[in-house]
């Protein structure tokens, strides 16, 4: 953690980037697209072209131990500049590379004091329910798999 | 040895040729799309997935599609196509602790925190083929319940807590870790670089490995402390960026083997621990690979260690079957230079023999 960063200010957007970033890397990349048509696309350029790599992905030795390289996965990743100079990232597994164009343009406009409201609402918290409800849904299926356990006492029934 | 031969090319055009017609069988049956593969032969994309070594689940379907099925050709096909792509770096360690658990069972504990969630399993069907699959069944929506909010912590932390099982070891800051598909293995190997290898090594062969120290190989006695499969969040640190970014989710499962215990004069017996990761869906394989990875502890461990699955060397040189398979199949390409050779050698040999013969036959019939 940054020394110079208030406990506030900084750290909360960077948390806030975060938080949006994790609901973007969840959602298809139709959908983010289809949410990012209902608002205003500021100006912008290409800081890093839409590019497709592996990142390799580790484990820990016992789940909480010293770690390992369990295997590799594939990732995009792009960078933009809007004209009022917000610098965007976006990484996303899979090789969608304009999915992570679409995740850095979101990541911008979170970071913009002018349009990180509008990008919010119209963006980042419709996904983020989706997001929600497919967890949910998930979740109720799992959980009526769980098993209750009752103990059958010798001598009866 | 084999060597370049020439000719044959337009042969080995048309064999190719007719590969791809066979691949695509008959032309009125429809062909089968990617999105069906990773939908209906998960299990299959996951195992591809693992062995072939990378999380794509549309490259995978692919490679099992243009590999006609035959599962270690699509992973060599994956592993080929690795070589393609820049790697930005390591992700973090994924925190298996905190997975969205879609399964998660001990057969340590009836009563564990978090419940047994016994997920879409196999387990406890009749493994009777079931007709009404061959065509058109709709089966019914999954039942729901109301989820708990309760964690689930994983059944080591919990013995843990009272000193029953050893921790698992803790990272040496000045070691980077091991990887193996930069450094060429040698021995002994470290913990992490014997993970990696059984990771993406063969399921058969760690499942045959797994089987043979229960058997009596190298015994441990294990326990399945606990099985866990669902969804975990992955964070890669960009220099760019200067955070750790959400890359979004990756499913996995892990098995926690419990096995015998081990003290000392200096230290109060625990349980040791092996242990399982894998990506998808992929218990027999974790299962296997955490028995693998405790019997390969038997030196760290002070056992007398003589059976197949306690050498490391014989366990990670041949865990891996794109290796085994180029080495097994390469037999397959020209040996004629070789072949020729010996044939000569052979030819001499029988001459020498005829002629000793000859000359033992011609004495005694002058005796």
């Amino acid at each position: 953690m940054n020394p110079t960063m208030s406990s506030t200010g900084p750290d909360s957007k960077q948390a806030q980037r975060k938080a949006a970033m994790t609901v973007l890397a969840h959602s298809a990349a139709a959908d983010i697209a289809g949410r990012l048509a209902a608002i205003a696309i500021p100006k912008h350029e290409n800081l890093r072209e839409p590019e497709n790599g592996l990142v390799m992905m580790r484990g820990r030795v016992g789940g909480d131990g010293a770690p390992f390289n369990l295997g590799e996965a594939t990732v995009s990743r792009a960078a933009v500049r809007l004209a009022s100079g917000e610098v965007g990232f976006g990484y996303t597994l899979g090789r969608d590379a304009q999915k992570a164009q679409m995740i850095a343009l979101c990541d911008a406009m979170v970071q913009s004091v002018e349009l990180s409201g509008e990008v919010e609402a119209k963006v980042i918290a419709p996904l983020r329910a989706a997001v929600n409800a497919e967890r949910s849904r998930k979740a109720a299926e799992t959980a009526a798999t769980r098993v209750d356990f009752y103990t059958m006492v010798r001598g009866e029934g | 040895m084999y060597v370049a031969v020439k000719g044959g090319e337009r042969a080995i055009e048309n064999a190719h040729r007719l590969l791809a017609h066979e691949r695509r069988g008959d032309r009125d049956v429809p062909e089968v799309t990617l999105a069906q593969i990773s939908e209906q032969l998960a299990l299959g994309v996951d195992r591809v997935m693992t062995e072939g070594s990378l999380y794509d689940r549309e490259l995978a379907a692919l490679a099992i599609k243009q590999a006609r099925g035959d599962m270690i050709e699509a992973i060599f096909l994956v592993r080929a196509f690795r070589a393609t792509l820049p790697r930005f770096g390591a992700t973090e360690p994924v925190n298996t602790g905190e997975m969205l658990v879609r399964r998660r069972i001990s057969s340590t504990f009836k009563d564990v925190p978090g419940g047994q969630i016994l997920g879409p399993t196999f387990d406890y069907t009749h493994r009777l083929l079931d007709p009404q699959l061959a065509e058109g069944f709709v089966p019914e929506q999954p039942a729901t319940a109301e989820a708990s909010q309760a964690a689930t912590p994983r059944v080591t932390d919990i013995l843990g807590r009272d000193g029953l099982i050893e921790t698992s070891p803790q990272a040496d800051s000045n070691a980077p870790v091991g990887d193996l598909t930069r450094e060429p293995l040698s021995f002994p190997a470290d913990r992490d670089l014997r993970l990696q290898n059984l990771a993406r090594g063969d399921e058969g062969f760690l499942l045959a490995l797994g089987y043979s120290t229960q058997r009596g190989y190298g015994r441990n006695h294990p326990f399945a402390g606990e099985i866990r499969f669902g969804e975990v969040e992955v964070e890669f640190f960009a220099e760019d960026v200067g955070f750790a970014v959400p890359l979004g989710s990756v499913e996995l499962t892990e098995c926690q083997m419990v096995n015998q215990f081990k003290g000392s004069t200096t230290e109060a017996p625990c349980f040791t621990r092996g242990y399982g990761l894998a990506f998808g869906q992929s218990e027999r394989k974790t299962m296997s690979m955490a028995l693998v990875d405790r019997a390969l502890r038997a030196r760290e461990l002070g056992e007398e260690a003589g059976a197949p699955a306690q050498d490391e060397e014989f366990v990670m040189s041949h865990s891996d079957n794109v290796q085994s398979t180029g080495f097994v199949e390469h037999l397959k390409l020209p040996h004629y230079v070789d072949f020729q050779s010996e044939l000569g050698l052979l030819r001499k040999l029988r001459q020498e023999f005829a002629e000793a013969n000859q000359a033992v036959e011609l004495q005694e019939a002058a005796e």
